[in-house]
């Protein structure tokens, strides 16, 4: 039973049709994620439950080989290019029509391939009943039924699709296009036969490729000027035959022979019971006036267990372990007589400064358990219909809410979120302007300055922040629109899933993907960073360590810095070198003031920053906070989203220098004005 | 007329698909095509996008691009 020998399996199907589940089932934990090189698109292999030897990829969601969104590319790549020997093409039972849309183009891969149907559990409940025999026949690929929520099937499916990789199993040459589409396919065909075999590409597919007038693979064949004539005279006869033109003529061709397919093999007696319920489900959840509040509402308890409840008690805990784990360090360390210098690094530098970004874990681990289950619900979707109408004016979907929602509470957990985005234009565009969305690790800054200068104005400074920090993202968003991302915009054509019940077993895996990411991240680039820092704030430049850290590197390196806010208003040495800490974490701004003072409490700062700053310096101090770039750990972040150091650190200077103008304006204007 | 048109509730048979590029590739690849019934099931609050029912399942465009797709409204 324990076949040994190597096959490579590639998971393919449309969005939600529970793919990702399926995955889940087949491999269980031994799964591992990574990025397609090149490109942001998330890459997860496993190998299957007792066949070690059998790997399954899971391809992206996609509707159609058409190469348009990242997502569509690498599928396409990969199929072409990697050659698995056998494809897994899950869809969705109670929209059968739509799914094997898809289906018919990979048909024509000369790729093994079997079908799972998966939701049969659905269809039957509802009555509807599907020859599985008759379809498989039709369709001249192996069908299985299965529900990959339930475990149903997945044996069988994984039998049968080892065995059609093992036995190279064709799918059957089916031609399902007739009249003119396959007069024009099968001239094509004839014509290419050598070029398409120097490509390696599918002949099949490069025929049908060339009819719906494919920019890409037109170029791979490398046609000469003749050929390229006679098929332009081959479509333009199909098309004044058809009347309609040759992307509509596949579409319509596809969906006929689906069409055919369907009435052959399904019986459909009713809409299915879970389809019934989303309908009513979503009559109150994206109801005309209900919908936003209620949006806000599951938001704000979402961030409330997350940041509040669940949040500051598992931070705490995890807090006090990494005290007690110091502590206990240290003291081994003392014991065993290690050099002072030595000694500061561990404990001051890299226990403190990992121990503190780690202590964001928590957090981030709880905000992706709600994440996903309201994306596997199906709601996620509804956001985006909802709001989509208020991002369009900054050139984004309303899929780039979310992420930009949960900016609020922390970049880290949002930046990487933007990862439910399907266009790479969005993404990117959503990970420049999520860090200007005022995190709570801000908060303990804003808290102490207006406690020091604003206390009767309290709420309308905090307040004004907010918004700051919202309006600078839109004049961005708009820039940006108008500049590097001026490529139009990825088509808002986007399925609303039916509303499912997230399976466990998927929020839990997303959980810990999420955990291990960051978890990675900790221990490399944040690392290094805090290492670095620690070095700047012991040692003066004679690599001497320092007892008062006003001889530091890093209070020169704030006094070397210190000339460039000067027109901001806050030119004194401490307000640029806590400016340097913030990097490691916005909460080091206020504690590096404390020391910079030799304040022994946060009263104490607050009492003493007032010799420092005026009213309109703080405020200006503040601005910059606000939007200056954000801590190692969103940089972090964004490197990797962003997918590389050059584009991260653009996006860092932009930040920066936006920060810097605006507080420029804002202290100036409040000089001329006061 | 265009799917824009069409009152939420109301069925339609669509005619002709137009709209270039992208946008009408996947149009046409998530089922709007020629002869298909499609169904207005409702607009998003802030008056766009809207939500089609079509092919037994649920899809959501805007406005702007439903403008391009022509339908015949079946009377039932």
């Amino acid at each position: 039973m324990n076949s040994s020998t190597a096959v490579k399996i590639a998971l393919i199907g449309n969005p939600n049709c529970g793919k990702t589940t399926l995955f889940n089932q087949l491999t269980g934990s031994n799964q591992h994620v990574g990025n397609f090189p090149g490109v942001t698109v998330e890459k997860k292999e496993g190998s299957i439950r007792k066949h070690k030897g059998a790997t399954v990829i899971d391809l992206p969601g996609i509707y159609s080989l058409s190469p348009y969104t990242s997502e569509e590319v690498v599928t396409r790549d990969y199929l072409l290019k990697e050659k698995p020997d056998c494809i897994i093409n899950i869809i969705d039972a109670t929209s059968i029509e739509r799914n094997l849309y898809l289906t018919l183009q990979l048909m024509e891969l000369d790729l093994p391939m079997v079908l799972a149907l998966n939701m049969m559990d659905e269809v039957r409940a509802s009555g509807t009943s599907i020859d599985i025999s008759k379809l498989q026949e039709k369709l001249g690929i192996p069908v299985v039924p299965i529900s990959a929520s339930k475990n149903e099937g997945t044996e069988e499916l994984t039998q049968r699709t080892i065995k059609a990789a093992e036995q190279q199993l064709l799918p059957k040459k089916i031609d399902f296009c007739d009249g003119y589409v396959h007069t024009a396919i099968h001239s094509i065909a004839h014509l290419i036969g050598r070029e398409a075999n120097e490509a390696g590409l599918p002949l099949r597919f490069a025929a049908t490729k060339i009819v719906e007038g494919d920019e890409p693979v037109m170029r791979s064949l490398n046609l000469l000027e003749p050929e390229i004539d006679i098929i332009a005279h081959i479509v333009d006869d199909m098309e004044s035959h058809l009347k309609t033109d040759r992307e509509a003529a596949m579409a319509d061709m596809r969906y006929a022979y689906i069409g055919k397919v369907c009435d052959a093999t399904v019986v459909k007696l009713g809409e299915t019971k879970e389809h019934l319920r989303s309908v009513k489900i979503d009559n109150i959840l994206t109801h005309k006036y209900f919908a936003i509040p209620i949006f806000l509402g599951i938001m704000l308890i979402v961030f409330w267990l997350t940041f509040g409840v669940f949040g500051t008690a598992l931070s705490g805990l995890l807090a006090a372990a990494i005290d007690q784990f110091t502590a206990f360090s240290s003291q081994s360390l003392l014991q065993a007589g290690v050099s002072t210098a030595l000694h500061s690094l561990i404990i001051d530098g890299v226990f403190v400064g990992v121990g503190s970004v780690l202590s964001f874990l928590p957090t981030i681990v709880i905000l992706f358990c709600f994440l996903s289950i309201l994306e596997d619900s199906g709601y996620m979707a509804r956001v985006a219909f909802v709001m989509d109408k208020l991002l369009r004016k900054i050139g984004l979907s309303g899929r780039s809410f979310v992420p930009m929602l949960i900016g609020f509470g922390c970049s880290v957990p949002a930046i990487m979120a933007t990862r439910t985005l399907p266009s790479e234009r969005d993404r990117k565009m959503t990970i420049l302007l999520t860090p200007f969305m005022s995190c709570s690790a801000k908060l303990p800054i804003y808290a102490t300055f207006t406690a020091a200068f604003f206390s009767e104005y309290k709420a309308l400074v905090m307040f004004s922040l907010y918004v700051m920090g919202i309006l600078v993202s839109i004049l961005y968003g708009l820039l940006l629109q108008k500049t590097i991302y001026k490529g139009k915009p990825v088509p808002f054509v986007m399925e609303l899933p039916s509303y499912r019940f997230p399976a466990p077993k998927s929020v839990l895996l997303h959980m810990w993907e999420k955990a291990k990411d960051f978890l990675i991240k900790a221990f490399t680039i944040i690392f290094i960073a805090t290492i670095i820092i620690w070095a700047l704030q012991s040692f003066d430049f004679g690599f001497n360590m320092v007892t008062d850290s006003q001889d530091s590197m890093l209070a020169a390196l704030g006094k070397l810095a210190s000339p460039i806010f000067a027109p901001l208003g806050f030119g004194d040495w401490r307000a640029a070198t806590a400016l340097i800490t913030g990097l490691t974490a916005k909460e080091a701004v206020i504690s590096t003031f404390a020391v910079l003072m030799n304040a022994s409490d946060t009263s104490a700062v607050i009492a003493m920053l007032s010799d420092i700053f005026t009213p309109l310096q703080a405020f200006s101090f503040l601005t910059f906070c606000l939007l200056y770039m954000p801590c190692v750990a969103a940089m972090a972040a964004v490197k990797r989203e962003l997918g590389g150091y050059r584009v991260a650190i653009f996006a860092m200077a932009a930040q920066t220098v936006i920060a810097w103008l605006t507080a420029l304006i804002i202290y100036q204007a409040g000089l001329f004005i006061l | 007329m265009k799917l824009n048109e069409l009152k939420v509730g109301h069925t339609g048979i669509i005619c002709k698909v137009g709209g270039e590029g992208a946008l009408r590739r996947r149009l046409l690849d998530m089922g709007i095509t020629p002869n298909t019934k499609i169904m207005v099931r409702k607009v998003a609050p802030m008056g766009d996008p809207i939500e089609l029912h079509l092919r037994s399942y649920e899809l959501t465009i805007r406005l702007d691009d439903a403008e391009k797709i022509e339908v015949e409204e079946l009377i039932s």
